[in-house]
């Protein structure tokens, strides 16, 4: 007799997990210095820092990739976490992953590096892109084709690991990470599969990524010391710090890991995703779009806003983001929101952009093994306009058995996931 | 549709909408007369050597208020412009009830750089600025803030949110050609499944852009000098980037009856997979694969193929149009060039909107590959196999 949830579903649990951030790689070193309260947060020497505004990142600076590219980075990531999931869930054999692959990984494109290569390659003082154009064929530059294409990481992923069928790269800006789980979850749920690799990853710490942001007035500009910079919450907050990673998830039946023995880690209750068209980049001040992103989660869960008893929130520190994180959260929650616990990863490990949502999921998973709230570390000067129960700056033990992760990104994308410990 | 709810059996998806706009022309008929009358647009002086499929112009502001067209790019106008057209087709426009809850998945590359910046950047470098913040204050100073937000794969649907209200969910696929394929299957399979009732799917290309050209060319894989239709290549081979938007509006039976929408045709079945293309006859092994799972009658039926031109993936494809002859076969690439992540929903809005109009327009070259067809199609396959990797099929079908 198959095991399904209250709707007659497959019910989602998750069997493998693999995490690398700037904290370091692998869950048991994440973990300790999560709780530890240790930030990854550092001054950036991968590239000159000279006319930025912002200085410092999350970078992965562990992991050599060269000639270093962000795509190749993210590749090398997303090859660490995914192999360190797969591993734990002991499924399938090696290159051999009996399902498909969902990827949420970064836009691609060219980068500074190959520009000027192909500058120097036509020589001179004074040339046009028509003269760049003109070097870039005859077989010179043809790993710079495979590189540089949108699918190159999940197509690595998929030979290396084995994956089935044709594997998805996605992006929905800062939520990609939890949409590469729901789309596992779905597929799951649908029976169309007994398991699926959810993997997210994220290594964009290069001169225009960061420009881009910053002219945007996304980052944080409070440089000395880096550590110090991201403050969810505060009232002192001024930007999200970027950084890279990558978290990787197994996701499998409930029936099909009993079946074969596998060790639950966790369940992927509900999964919740709507849309925001006010503004590219700024939320819908009424908080609309958050609120039933909230809404729709708990109801795929099935559950009441009270059985949620920690918010691992998406919590930027821009000041938008944590002020209608609150307001969105508070309309849902009423007068319990004060008495959930709720903490931001960011604050030690930075934005992880692509990769936040599944490198968030995994923190929010390992919550609930260790029954241990990871604190939102800076917070020195709590902003007054948000009533949340901050865990500031020391980790907090805490009776955990349902946590909710929240992303929101540019492009209006809202997702949030719930996770629980054992099968409702 | 609550998301929650299960079904057994899975649940019939019409197309009710399909929204044109590319190098023919804007909306259906245009299209239509184009391909029966085998007009092509093809530019061979302003990108030479190399050719590209220009945009057919259009009154934008019929599709985006002003404001909003200020703050996309090219590929951003030409989607946001298609997937209008796409709901006005379906009689969704300003369908608030509806558009609130309606899905989206896009197939998306990334958005125009600015080319005068890459290039004075280049060549003040190349003069000698090489300070360590160089680049910075170059990119500081120059970029234009938002043109990040033009670029950003996502925000292709970002702007179709904002411009048409579109706010149910929000998902982008990207990875070329197979994004299109991926962002139908998982579209029909959550309609199929009861997890949506209806979804607006698509992707859009400029084709443009000297940037992708850079891409391309790594590879080798721009045609050039001069234009031929794809099975004409083989000495030449390559594509010619196309530019063009393309969404249609998948729905279930029972949200399109409810509501009186006409379907133009019911999409069956996508199916996807990527060929470890290192062995010759790799992909002809896996299209046949995919023909296998589409559940194919005998004829009348036909083929709409996204062929690129490039080599060696058009050969392999025509070894496996060669095991079916019976089905006449139609090159979107000859007509509209290469429309990329774009390709494959171009593909299935020909193919919808042939089996609407009970007949499959004119062939498109000479070569013997395309023939004429007399009956109206009652099966169409869409086939879709990526200039690098990953291939895909959609089985169109009248309705019943």
């Amino acid at each position: 007799m198959s095991v399904r949830d209250k709707f007659g579903r497959p019910i989602v649990v998750v069997t493998g997990m693999g995490i690398v951030t700037s904290l370091g790689a692998g869950k048991a070193e994440n973990w300790s210095k999560l709780v530890a309260g240790e930030s990854g947060i550092r001054t950036i020497t991968r590239f000159p820092i000279d006319g930025l505004k912002t200085t410092m990142a999350g970078t992965v600076d562990f992991v050599p990739v060269a000639p270093f590219t962000s795509t190749g980075l993210s590749e090398r990531l997303g090859h660490m976490a995914v192999e360190e999931a797969i591993a734990q869930s002991g499924i399938g054999t090696k290159g051999d992953f009996p399902g498909p692959l969902f990827l949420a990984v970064a836009p691609v494109e060219i980068e500074w590096p190959q520009r000027l290569e192909l500058a120097h390659e036509v020589g001179g003082t004074q040339f046009t892109y028509d003269d760049l154009l003109r070097v870039c064929g005859g077989g010179k530059f043809v790993n710079y084709h495979h590189r540089f294409l949108f699918g190159s990481v999940a197509d690595s992923l998929s030979d290396t690991f084995g994956t089935k069928g044709s594997p998805i790269s996605l992006s929905t800006a800062c939520a990609s990470g939890a949409t590469a789980i729901q789309l596992g979850v779905e597929a799951i749920r649908r029976g169309e599969t007994d398991v699926a690799l959810c993997a997210a990853t994220e290594g964009s710490v290069n001169p225009e990524g960061l420009v881009r942001f910053s002219l945007l007035s996304a980052l944080s500009t409070q440089n000395d010391p880096p550590q110090a910079a991201s403050k969810p919450f505060s009232k002192n907050r001024d930007g999200f710090v970027m950084a890279e990673g990558a978290g990787a998830l197994v996701l499998e039946s409930y029936d099909a890991a009993v079946a074969r023995g596998a060790k639950i880690l966790g369940v992927v209750a509900g999964c919740g995703e709507l849309t925001d068209s006010f503004h590219r980049t700024r939320s819908s001040p009424d908080g609309k779009p958050i609120i039933g992103c909230i809404r729709k989660a708990l109801a795929d869960a099935g559950m009441a806003p009270e059985q949620i008893d920690h918010i691992n929130a998406h919590g930027t520190a821009t000041p938008e983001n944590d002020k209608m994180e609150y307001v969105g959260v508070s309309a849902v929650f009423g007068d319990y929101t004060s008495r959930i616990p709720v903490s931001s990863n960011k604050s030690m490990v930075g934005h992880t952009i692509s990769a936040a949502g599944a490198v968030e999921a995994i923190f929010s998973l390992l919550t609930l093994e260790h029954q241990r709230i990871p604190p939102t570390i800076n917070f020195d000067v709590p902003d007054p306009a948000i009533l949340f129960d901050v865990v500031g700056n020391k980790a907090r033990d805490a009776r955990v058995t349902t946590v909710m992760s929240n992303s929101f990104g540019f492009g209006g994308q809202n997702a949030s996931l719930i996770l629980t410990r054992e099968p409702a | 549709m609550n998301e929650t709810a299960v079904t057994a059996e899975p649940v019939e998806v019409w197309i009710t909408g399909i929204g044109l706009a590319t190098s023919l022309g804007e909306g259906l008929d245009a299209n239509w007369d184009a391909l029966n009358s085998g007009r092509i647009n093809v530019d061979e002086q302003g990108f030479a050597p190399y050719i590209v499929h220009p945009w057919a112009k259009v009154n934008l502001e019929a599709q985006i208020p002003k404001k909003e067209q200020r703050q996309m790019e090219a590929w951003q106008r030409i989607g946001t412009y298609a997937a209008g057209l796409a709901l006005d087709s379906a009689g969704l426009k300003g369908n608030k009830e509806i558009l609130s809850r309606m899905d989206m998945i896009v197939a998306a590359g990334g958005g125009e750089r600015d080319i005068s910046v890459d290039t004075n950047i280049l060549n003040a470098e190349a003069q000698g600025n090489c300070t360590p913040g160089f680049l910075n204050d170059r990119l500081m100073s120059d970029l234009r803030p938002t043109l990040f937000l033009a670029q950003l794969s996502n925000l292709l649907a970002g702007n179709i949110a904002i411009s048409h209200g579109v706010c149910g969910t929000s998902r982008t696929f990207m990875g070329e050609e197979v994004a299109g394929v991926d962002a139908f299957k998982i579209a029909l399979a959550r309609i199929a499944g009861g997890q949506s009732d209806i979804a607006l799917v698509g992707g859009s290309h400029n084709g443009e852009r000297k940037d992708l050209l850079v891409l391309y060319e790594f590879g080798d894989y721009n045609l050039k000098n001069k234009f031929a239709p794809v099975w004409d290549r083989k000495e030449h081979p390559g594509f010619a980037l196309g530019s063009a938007g393309a969404f249609l509006v998948l729905e279930s039976r029972p949200h399109a009856e409810a509501r009186g929408a006409r379907p133009l045709a019911r999409l069956s079945k996508v199916v996807a997979d990527r060929a470890r293309r290192k062995e010759a006859g790799a992909v002809t092994g896996t299209l046949e694969r995919l023909w296998s799972a589409l559940d194919v009658h005998e004829a009348p039926g036909a083929i709409i193929t996204g062929a690129t031109g490039a080599e060696p993936v058009t050969s392999e494809e025509r070894a496996f149009l060669g095991q079916h002859k019976a089905f006449a076969v139609r090159s979107s690439g000859t007509r509209f060039g290469h429309t990329m992540e774009a390709h494959f929903a171009l593909g299935l809005a020909l193919a919808a909107l042939s089996i609407s109009r009970g007949a499959l327009f004119a062939p498109g070259d000479s070569s013997g590959v395309e023939i004429e067809m007399k009956q109206a199609p009652a099966q169409i396959v869409v086939v879709g196999a990526g200039h690098y990797r990953g291939e895909g099929m959609a089985l169109v079908e009248s309705v019943k």
